[in-house]
Protein backbone atom coordinates (compact mmCIF):
# COMPACT_ATOMS: atom_id res chain seq x y z
CA UNK A 1 0.00 0.00 0.00
CA UNK A 2 1.41 3.60 -1.22
CA UNK A 3 2.41 5.75 1.80
CA UNK A 4 -0.54 8.40 1.00
CA UNK A 5 -3.35 6.20 1.19
CA UNK A 6 -2.20 4.88 4.36
CA UNK A 7 -2.22 8.36 5.75
CA UNK A 8 -5.35 8.67 4.66
CA UNK A 9 -6.93 5.22 6.20
CA UNK A 10 -5.34 6.40 9.28
CA UNK A 11 -6.12 9.86 9.55
CA UNK A 12 -9.98 7.94 9.27
CA UNK A 13 -9.13 5.51 12.12
CA UNK A 14 -7.88 8.33 14.31
CA UNK A 15 -10.58 10.44 13.53
CA UNK A 16 -13.47 7.45 15.13
CA UNK A 17 -11.86 8.56 18.71
CA UNK A 18 -14.00 11.62 18.68
CA UNK A 19 -17.04 9.41 19.06
CA UNK A 20 -16.32 9.16 22.92
CA UNK A 21 -16.04 12.66 23.48
CA UNK A 22 -19.13 13.13 21.47
CA UNK A 23 -20.89 10.66 24.45
CA UNK A 24 -19.13 12.72 26.83
CA UNK A 25 -19.83 16.04 25.97
CA UNK A 26 -23.73 14.88 25.35
CA UNK A 27 -23.39 13.07 29.10
CA UNK A 28 -22.45 16.52 30.22
CA UNK A 29 -25.43 19.14 28.78
CA UNK A 30 -27.89 16.16 29.90
CA UNK A 31 -27.37 15.72 33.09
CA UNK A 32 -26.76 19.95 33.02
CA UNK A 33 -30.07 20.16 31.75
CA UNK A 34 -31.68 17.44 33.91
CA UNK A 35 -30.16 19.55 36.68
CA UNK A 36 -31.77 23.05 35.77
CA UNK A 37 -35.15 21.18 35.20
CA UNK A 38 -35.18 19.82 38.29
CA UNK A 39 -34.07 23.03 40.48
CA UNK A 40 -34.44 25.64 38.27
CA UNK A 41 -32.67 28.19 41.27
CA UNK A 42 -29.55 26.07 40.95
CA UNK A 43 -29.02 27.31 37.72
CA UNK A 44 -26.08 29.47 38.52
CA UNK A 45 -23.93 27.03 40.08
CA UNK A 46 -23.82 24.45 37.73
CA UNK A 47 -23.95 26.59 34.27
CA UNK A 48 -19.78 27.30 35.08
CA UNK A 49 -18.84 23.81 35.88
CA UNK A 50 -20.67 22.73 32.83
CA UNK A 51 -19.11 24.90 30.32
CA UNK A 52 -15.58 24.24 31.84
CA UNK A 53 -16.59 20.07 31.25
CA UNK A 54 -17.55 20.75 28.08
CA UNK A 55 -14.29 22.56 27.30
CA UNK A 56 -12.23 19.72 28.93
CA UNK A 57 -13.84 16.83 27.33
CA UNK A 58 -14.24 18.62 23.82
CA UNK A 59 -10.24 18.79 23.75
CA UNK A 60 -10.36 15.11 24.02
CA UNK A 61 -11.70 14.91 20.70
CA UNK A 62 -8.83 17.58 19.74
CA UNK A 63 -6.35 15.18 20.71
CA UNK A 64 -7.98 12.39 18.52
CA UNK A 65 -8.58 15.01 15.45
CA UNK A 66 -4.91 16.74 15.83
CA UNK A 67 -3.38 12.95 15.06
CA UNK A 68 -5.28 13.01 12.26
CA UNK A 69 -4.55 16.06 11.01
CA UNK A 70 -0.74 15.41 11.26
CA UNK A 71 -1.70 12.51 9.70
CA UNK A 72 -2.84 14.52 6.66
CA UNK A 73 -0.85 17.64 6.53
CA UNK A 74 2.13 16.83 8.48
CA UNK A 75 3.33 13.61 7.72
CA UNK B 1 -6.75 26.60 -4.30
CA UNK B 2 -4.38 27.06 -0.90
CA UNK B 3 -4.17 24.22 1.19
CA UNK B 4 -6.58 25.12 4.47
CA UNK B 5 -3.45 24.72 6.66
CA UNK B 6 -1.46 27.59 4.55
CA UNK B 7 -2.72 29.98 7.38
CA UNK B 8 -1.04 28.86 10.15
CA UNK B 9 2.72 29.12 7.84
CA UNK B 10 4.94 31.71 10.11
CA UNK B 11 6.36 33.72 7.47
CA UNK B 12 9.51 35.83 8.73
CA UNK B 13 9.28 39.52 7.57
CA UNK B 14 11.96 41.14 9.05
CA UNK B 15 14.55 38.40 9.32
CA UNK B 16 18.15 38.88 11.20
CA UNK B 17 20.47 37.31 9.63
CA UNK B 18 23.96 36.96 11.17
CA UNK B 19 27.31 37.44 8.87
CA UNK B 20 28.26 34.17 6.77
CA UNK B 21 25.09 32.32 7.71
CA UNK B 22 22.30 31.22 5.37
CA UNK B 23 19.24 30.94 8.51
CA UNK B 24 17.98 33.96 10.47
CA UNK B 25 18.80 33.76 14.49
CA UNK B 26 16.01 35.53 14.67
CA UNK B 27 13.11 36.92 12.97
CA UNK B 28 10.00 39.30 13.51
CA UNK B 29 7.37 36.69 11.83
CA UNK B 30 3.71 37.48 11.07
CA UNK B 31 3.36 36.02 14.75
CA UNK B 32 5.17 38.47 16.70
CA UNK B 33 2.87 41.19 14.55
CA UNK B 34 -0.24 39.24 16.04
CA UNK B 35 1.14 39.02 19.65
CA UNK B 36 1.95 43.02 19.47
CA UNK B 37 -1.20 43.55 17.81
CA UNK B 38 -2.52 41.67 20.66
CA UNK B 39 -0.90 43.83 23.72
CA UNK B 40 -1.58 46.91 21.67
CA UNK B 41 -5.25 46.40 21.60
CA UNK B 42 -4.88 45.34 25.48
CA UNK B 43 -2.94 48.56 26.11
CA UNK B 44 -5.22 51.07 24.46
CA UNK B 45 -8.32 49.29 25.59
CA UNK B 46 -7.08 49.54 29.42
CA UNK B 47 -5.81 52.70 28.69
CA UNK B 48 -9.10 54.36 27.56
CA UNK B 49 -11.04 52.03 30.67
CA UNK B 50 -8.58 53.92 32.98
CA UNK B 51 -8.55 57.72 31.70
CA UNK B 52 -11.78 58.91 34.21
CA UNK B 53 -11.50 57.43 37.03
CA UNK B 54 -15.18 58.40 37.63
CA UNK B 55 -17.54 56.97 40.51
CA UNK B 56 -20.10 56.53 38.49
CA UNK B 57 -18.10 54.40 35.19
CA UNK B 58 -19.03 55.50 32.25
CA UNK B 59 -18.87 52.72 29.09
CA UNK B 60 -14.93 52.04 28.43
CA UNK B 61 -14.88 52.04 32.36
CA UNK B 62 -17.89 49.70 32.95
CA UNK B 63 -16.06 47.36 30.32
CA UNK B 64 -12.80 47.37 32.05
CA UNK B 65 -14.20 46.92 35.32
CA UNK B 66 -16.32 44.17 34.39
CA UNK B 67 -12.84 42.06 32.70
CA UNK B 68 -11.51 42.89 36.06
CA UNK B 69 -14.22 41.68 38.68
CA UNK B 70 -14.33 38.52 35.91
CA UNK B 71 -11.00 37.42 36.34
CA UNK B 72 -10.81 38.26 40.17
CA UNK B 73 -13.87 36.34 40.90
CA UNK B 74 -12.35 33.72 39.08
CA UNK B 75 -9.60 33.71 41.04
CA UNK B 76 -10.96 34.43 44.64
CA UNK B 77 -13.13 31.47 44.36
CA UNK B 78 -11.15 29.04 42.99
CA UNK B 79 -7.81 30.23 45.47
CA UNK B 80 -8.83 32.25 47.58
CA UNK B 81 -8.08 35.51 48.84
CA UNK B 82 -4.53 34.29 49.15
CA UNK B 83 -4.40 33.96 45.00
CA UNK B 84 -5.09 37.47 44.55
CA UNK B 85 -1.35 38.07 44.46
CA UNK B 86 -1.16 36.06 41.33
CA UNK B 87 -3.97 38.50 39.98
CA UNK B 88 -1.46 40.20 37.71
CA UNK B 89 -0.43 37.08 35.94
CA UNK B 90 -3.39 35.63 35.69
CA UNK B 91 -5.27 38.70 34.62
CA UNK B 92 -2.16 39.16 31.81
CA UNK B 93 -2.68 35.58 30.86
CA UNK B 94 -6.65 36.05 29.82
CA UNK B 95 -6.48 38.85 28.11
CA UNK B 96 -3.29 37.57 26.34
CA UNK B 97 -4.90 34.92 24.60
CA UNK B 98 -8.53 36.20 24.58
CA UNK B 99 -7.37 38.71 22.46
CA UNK B 100 -4.80 36.63 20.54
CA UNK B 101 -8.11 34.12 19.69
CA UNK B 102 -10.36 37.40 19.16
CA UNK B 103 -8.26 38.80 16.78
CA UNK B 104 -7.44 35.14 14.94
CA UNK B 105 -10.92 35.74 13.87
CA UNK B 106 -10.21 38.92 11.67
CA UNK B 107 -10.11 37.66 8.06
CA UNK B 108 -6.53 38.02 6.88
CA UNK B 109 -5.10 37.51 10.48
CA UNK B 110 -2.36 34.88 12.00
CA UNK B 111 -3.75 33.51 14.63
CA UNK B 112 -1.12 32.78 16.85
CA UNK B 113 -2.29 30.63 19.55
CA UNK B 114 -2.84 28.22 16.97
CA UNK B 115 0.49 27.45 17.85
CA UNK B 116 1.76 24.33 19.65
CA UNK B 117 4.92 26.62 20.55
CA UNK B 118 3.53 29.11 22.08
CA UNK B 119 0.39 27.17 23.90
CA UNK B 120 2.91 25.09 25.31
CA UNK B 121 5.89 27.83 25.93
CA UNK B 122 2.42 29.26 28.19
CA UNK B 123 1.62 26.11 29.75
CA UNK B 124 4.79 25.30 30.61
CA UNK B 125 5.41 27.65 32.37
CA UNK B 126 2.60 27.87 34.36
CA UNK B 127 3.12 24.29 35.08
CA UNK B 128 6.46 25.14 36.13
CA UNK B 129 5.76 28.24 38.12
CA UNK B 130 2.65 26.57 39.85
CA UNK B 131 5.25 23.62 40.98
CA UNK B 132 7.69 26.20 42.00
CA UNK B 133 5.03 27.68 44.19
CA UNK B 134 3.76 24.42 45.57
CA UNK B 135 7.42 23.16 47.00
CA UNK B 136 7.98 26.90 48.34
CA UNK B 137 5.23 27.08 50.03
CA UNK B 138 4.63 23.07 51.62
CA UNK B 139 8.02 21.97 51.37
CA UNK B 140 8.60 18.14 50.56
CA UNK B 141 5.03 18.04 51.87
CA UNK B 142 3.78 19.10 48.43
CA UNK B 143 4.33 15.37 47.15
CA UNK B 144 1.73 14.29 49.75
CA UNK B 145 -0.60 15.45 46.92
CA UNK B 146 -0.12 12.79 45.05
CA UNK B 147 -1.54 10.12 47.40
CA UNK B 148 -4.78 11.48 48.38
CA UNK B 149 -5.66 12.17 52.63
CA UNK B 150 -7.71 8.70 53.62
CA UNK B 151 -6.76 6.84 51.02
CA UNK B 152 -5.64 2.94 51.84
CA UNK B 153 -1.85 2.49 51.77
CA UNK B 154 -2.10 -0.79 49.97
CA UNK B 155 -3.64 1.42 47.28
CA UNK B 156 -0.75 3.36 46.99
CA UNK B 157 1.76 1.55 44.17
CA UNK B 158 -1.48 1.95 41.99
CA UNK B 159 -2.83 5.30 42.85
CA UNK B 160 0.64 7.50 43.63
CA UNK B 161 2.01 6.20 39.24
CA UNK B 162 -1.69 7.45 38.19
CA UNK B 163 -1.57 10.43 40.09
CA UNK B 164 1.73 11.43 39.01
CA UNK B 165 1.11 10.64 35.37
CA UNK B 166 -2.02 13.44 35.39
CA UNK B 167 -0.29 15.86 37.51
CA UNK B 168 2.10 15.44 34.46
CA UNK B 169 -0.27 15.74 31.64
CA UNK B 170 -1.40 18.81 32.94
CA UNK B 171 0.80 21.11 30.46
CA UNK B 172 0.22 19.17 27.44
CA UNK B 173 -3.39 19.12 27.97
CA UNK B 174 -3.50 22.63 28.32
CA UNK B 175 -1.52 23.38 25.58
CA UNK B 176 -2.63 21.16 23.27
CA UNK B 177 -6.35 22.10 24.71
CA UNK B 178 -6.00 25.62 23.17
CA UNK B 179 -4.16 24.86 20.32
CA UNK B 180 -5.81 22.09 18.63
CA UNK B 181 -9.38 24.03 19.57
CA UNK B 182 -7.71 27.09 17.71
CA UNK B 183 -6.60 25.05 14.69
CA UNK B 184 -9.32 23.01 14.15
CA UNK B 185 -11.55 25.96 14.10
CA UNK B 186 -9.80 27.54 11.29
CA UNK B 187 -9.15 24.69 8.84
CA UNK B 188 -12.99 23.83 9.52
CA UNK B 189 -13.31 27.52 8.27
CA UNK B 190 -11.14 27.32 5.44
CA UNK B 191 -12.60 23.82 4.56
CA UNK B 192 -16.49 25.11 4.09
CA UNK B 193 -14.86 28.26 2.53
CA UNK B 194 -13.47 26.23 -0.18
CA UNK B 195 -16.96 24.10 -0.62
CA UNK B 196 -18.52 27.73 -1.38
CA UNK B 197 -16.60 28.47 -4.53
CA UNK B 198 -16.70 24.52 -5.58
CA UNK B 199 -20.64 24.61 -5.53
CA UNK B 200 -20.98 27.25 -8.13
CA UNK B 201 -24.62 28.21 -8.05
CA UNK B 202 -25.47 26.84 -4.48
CA UNK B 203 -22.54 27.92 -3.25
CA UNK B 204 -24.71 29.90 -0.61
CA UNK B 205 -25.78 26.77 1.39
CA UNK B 206 -21.93 26.46 2.52
CA UNK B 207 -21.62 30.21 3.09
CA UNK B 208 -24.34 29.61 5.76
CA UNK B 209 -22.95 27.28 8.09
CA UNK B 210 -19.64 29.13 7.02
CA UNK B 211 -21.31 32.29 8.83
CA UNK B 212 -23.07 29.72 12.02
CA UNK B 213 -19.71 27.86 12.09
CA UNK B 214 -17.71 31.82 12.61
CA UNK B 215 -20.14 32.44 15.27
CA UNK B 216 -19.52 29.19 16.89
CA UNK B 217 -15.66 29.92 16.52
CA UNK B 218 -15.92 33.15 18.15
CA UNK B 219 -17.76 31.28 21.44
CA UNK B 220 -14.86 28.70 20.75
CA UNK B 221 -12.18 31.55 21.11
CA UNK B 222 -13.52 33.15 24.11
CA UNK B 223 -14.69 30.31 25.73
CA UNK B 224 -11.34 28.74 25.44
CA UNK B 225 -9.15 31.56 27.08
CA UNK B 226 -11.89 31.27 29.79
CA UNK B 227 -11.32 27.76 30.36
CA UNK B 228 -7.19 28.00 30.09
CA UNK B 229 -7.40 30.48 32.84
CA UNK B 230 -9.70 28.57 35.10
CA UNK B 231 -7.44 25.52 34.62
CA UNK B 232 -4.38 28.21 35.91
CA UNK B 233 -6.80 28.76 38.62
CA UNK B 234 -7.61 24.80 39.63
CA UNK B 235 -3.61 24.29 39.35
CA UNK B 236 -2.45 27.66 41.32
CA UNK B 237 -5.11 26.21 44.03
CA UNK B 238 -3.98 22.29 44.17
CA UNK B 239 -0.22 24.52 44.78
CA UNK B 240 -1.45 27.12 47.04
CA UNK B 241 -4.10 24.89 49.93
CA UNK B 242 -3.37 21.37 48.93
CA UNK B 243 -6.85 19.92 48.76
Amino acid sequence: MEAEAAKMIGAGLAAIGMIGSGIGVGNIWANLIATVGRNPAAKSSVELYGWIGFAVTEAIALFALVVALILLFAA
Amino acid sequence: MASPVAQFQVKPIFPVVPEGESLPFYAFTNSSVAMVAAVVVAAVFFWLATRKRAMVPGRWQSVGELTFEFVANMIRDNVGKEGMKYFPFIFTLFCFVFIGNMLGMLPYSFTFTSHIAVTAAMAVFIFVGVTIIGFARHGVHYLHMFFPHGAPLATAPILIPIELISYLSRPFSLSVRLFANMTVGHIMLKVLAGFVIALGAFGFIPFIVVGGITVLEFFIAALQAYVFTILTCIYLNDAINMH
